[in-house]
């Protein structure tokens, strides 16, 4: 137990050093920009003057480290500055537009792992059979193609082909709901509204599903190749000896092993879906940071864009974070160990 | 190579990524030629012929102002291509670079150097890329810049990888004890041994490359028309579901085979050049 708590402190350190990092990259590609922000922010009508004010308000005119300086001080205020597009703080516009993005990348993580991982099991098993192919070619698939195309066919065929599922959407107009989380599966509940929870639910099925493909074809494949890794060891040889039942093996002796790779890159795979979910809410108009993002980043609003892409890049940290303590507990070697063993 | 392409074409899968990549770079090369409307590349308008399903005139429809798709295909594929290439004629050089040295120099060097790497790897390639074009003009050259500069870390990473396992073989080791400089040793010893990961890894990120730039011109941040593009086509077809289908699912199709295509021939390669990561 104590050799997690040292795993957790070395990276927490390891998160802390990337988002000090993250924030100069971030703050680098902002005074990159070509022009002059307060003009850019004030538009092309405002006088020199309240140019020249601006620039003084925003520390403009001071040494680039200066600018650094305040930056990170309002930062760790809290203060992420106020958003142009909607003259709000920029922290309010994306505690009311990110509970939804998170919704579906979540819901699209469990899909990837509840999907993927069996899928690359199932062809693990079957290795060199019918299918094994066709897993291999469906995951392929998967990944082939941006979460948009998939967004794009997945409503042609089920919303308006087989109109199984809505076409755009969190929920319909009929059911008000209290925000509390801002996820509307977790406020649905929290209201007793199960009918609510059920309607949530239909209309997160295909952007979650148009999201997760190319992470379920991700986890298969890794899957399968670290099981079949695993395969080779002895000890399976040993376990197929003593007759245990092939399900058996495959379930305990060959797939554990070879899950804990396997989750290091689904917590990348996480991150890229943060990006990608930018794609599938645009075409499911799902009400979440996308449109804010893509908004703010037409309109140049440089607080809003810096806010948003540091939110994305601490999820991120974050869902590595937890997922290196969830191998740390799988891993009973890391587990068990009295040393030091980040 | 000739071994490597019989090779290649023993696997019934990878043999159709190689046929499906020379396809698109014989479409994309010939696309003046073959393309039925060469003209329709531009900003031209056919308000006669516009918003047609498919048909034997136009095998996949006309757009909103009436251009044939199939001929903007063609050219999209151009667009698509040439960015690839470029961005990983700049990222591969500048990352396998930075992993060499960190991976062979060890020490504060590879401290350094592999945190910067984390960080970049740290945001989403496409909300980095995202955030590069909303400082800058959209354009084909700056979205090559965006798509580059996030691209490079993962070559970094692994060229490190690789590099740090390989400092502690037995070659390495003789060529420092009969004298040769931490450059030689770097790129004419060590970097041979990464060459199939790298090589490997340009195949699929083709693909991959493909993807993101046509996400960015998706999302309108990317290529601007009137060049053709494969992303801004879906996008616009997008609101004009499902009655014309064919202006969204044909350009659609198109990026799904392009780099369905560059997958199974990486795939392929990964496994004639015994990469095994």
């Amino acid at each position: 137990m104590r050799s997690i708590v040292r795993l957790l402190a070395h990276r927490l350190l390891v998160a802390a050093v990337v988002l000090v990092g993250v924030s100069m990259l971030i703050f680098g590609i902002a005074r990159v920009i070509p022009g002059d922000p307060a003009r850019i922010a004030l538009g092309p009508r405002a006088s020199a003057e309240q140019v020249a004010d601006l620039r003084a308000q925003m520390h403009l005119d001071e040494p680039i480290v200066v600018q650094y300086g305040h930056f990170v001080a309002d930062l760790l205020r809290g203060d992420l500055g106020t958003s142009l597009y909607t003259n709000r703080p920029v922290t309010t516009d994306i505690a009311q537009f990110l509970p939804a993005t998170l919704e579906l990348v979540i819901v699209a993580g469990i899909m990837m792992i509840g999907i993927g991982l069996p899928l690359g099991m199932l062809a693990a098993r079957y290795r060199g059979r019918f299918a094994d192919h066709l897993i291999r070619l469906v995951s392929l698939l998967g990944v082939s193609a941006p979460s948009f195309v998939w967004a794009v066919i997945l409503v042609l065929l089920f919303a308006y082909f087989l109109p199984l599922f809505p076409i755009a959407g969190r929920i319909s107009d009929s059911y008000t709901v209290p925000t509390v989380t801002g996820f509307l599966l977790v406020d649905t509940l929290l209201a007793g509204n199960i009918r609510a929870f059920g309607n949530a639910a239909w209309h997160i099925v295909l952007p979650a599903f148009a999201l997760a493909l190319s992470g379920i074809g991700q986890a298969a494949r890794l899957t399968r190749a670290n099981m079949v890794e695993t395969y080779d060891k002895p000890y399976i040889e040993m376990a197929q000896a003593y007759g245990f039942f092939p399900a058996r093996i495959a379930r305990i002796y060959a797939f554990k092993p070879s899950l804990i790779p396997s989750l290091t890159i689904i917590g990348l795979d996480f991150a890229a879906m943060l990006g990608s979910a930018f794609l599938v809410e645009a075409v499911f108009a799902w009400p979440g940071l996308s449109r804010y993002g893509v908004a703010v980043i037409l309109r140049k609003d440089l607080n809003a864009i810096m806010g948003t892409v540091l939110i994305i890049a601490l999820t991120f940290v974050i869902v590595n974070i937890i997922v290196d303590l969830l191998i740390a507990f799988l891993n009973p070697r890391i587990r068990h160990s009295t040393r030091s063993s980040a | 190579m000739k071994r490597a392409i019989r090779i290649l074409s023993r696997n019934p899968l990878s043999a159709l990524g190689l046929g499906l990549v020379v396809l698109i770079v014989l479409a994309a090369l010939l696309a003046p030629w073959i393309a039925p409307y060469p003209d329709h590349n531009g900003a031209v308008v056919d308000f006669l012929n516009n918003n047609k399903p498919p048909s034997a005139r136009n095998w996949m429809g006309t757009d909103l102002v009436g251009r044939d798709i199939f001929s903007r295909i063609l050219y999209a594929y151009q667009t698509s291509l040439v960015l690839a290439v470029v961005v990983l004629a700049i990222a591969t050089p500048i990352g396998t670079v930075v992993g060499l040295i960190a991976g062979y120099l060890g020490g504060w060097t590879e401290t350094i150097l592999m945190r910067v790497v984390d960080v970049f790897l740290s945001i989403p390639p496409l909300v980095l890329a995202l955030a590069m074009m909303g400082v800058l003009k959209p354009t084909l050259t700056n979205a090559m810049l965006a798509v580059t500069a996030m691209w490079w870390p993962w070559y970094a990473r692994l060229v490190y990888s690789i590099a740090r396992s390989e400092r502690e073989e037995g070659y390495v080791l003789a060529a420092e004890v009969i004298g040769a400089g931490t450059t030689h040793i770097a790129f004419r010893e060590i970097l041979p041994n990464c060459l199939p990961a790298i090589i490997t890894k340009m195949t699929l990120d083709m693909g991959f490359v493909i993807i993101i730039a046509s996400s960015l011109s998706f999302l309108g941040l990317g290529v601007q028309p009137p060049t053709p593009d494969l992303g801004s086509m879906v996008a616009e077809g997008a609101n004009y579901l499902p009655d014309s289908w064919w202006l969204t699912v044909f350009p659609g199709l198109a990026i799904l085979i392009a780099v369905f295509g560059f997958n199974l021939l990486g795939d392929g390669l990964r496994d004639v050049l015994g990469v095994d990561r």
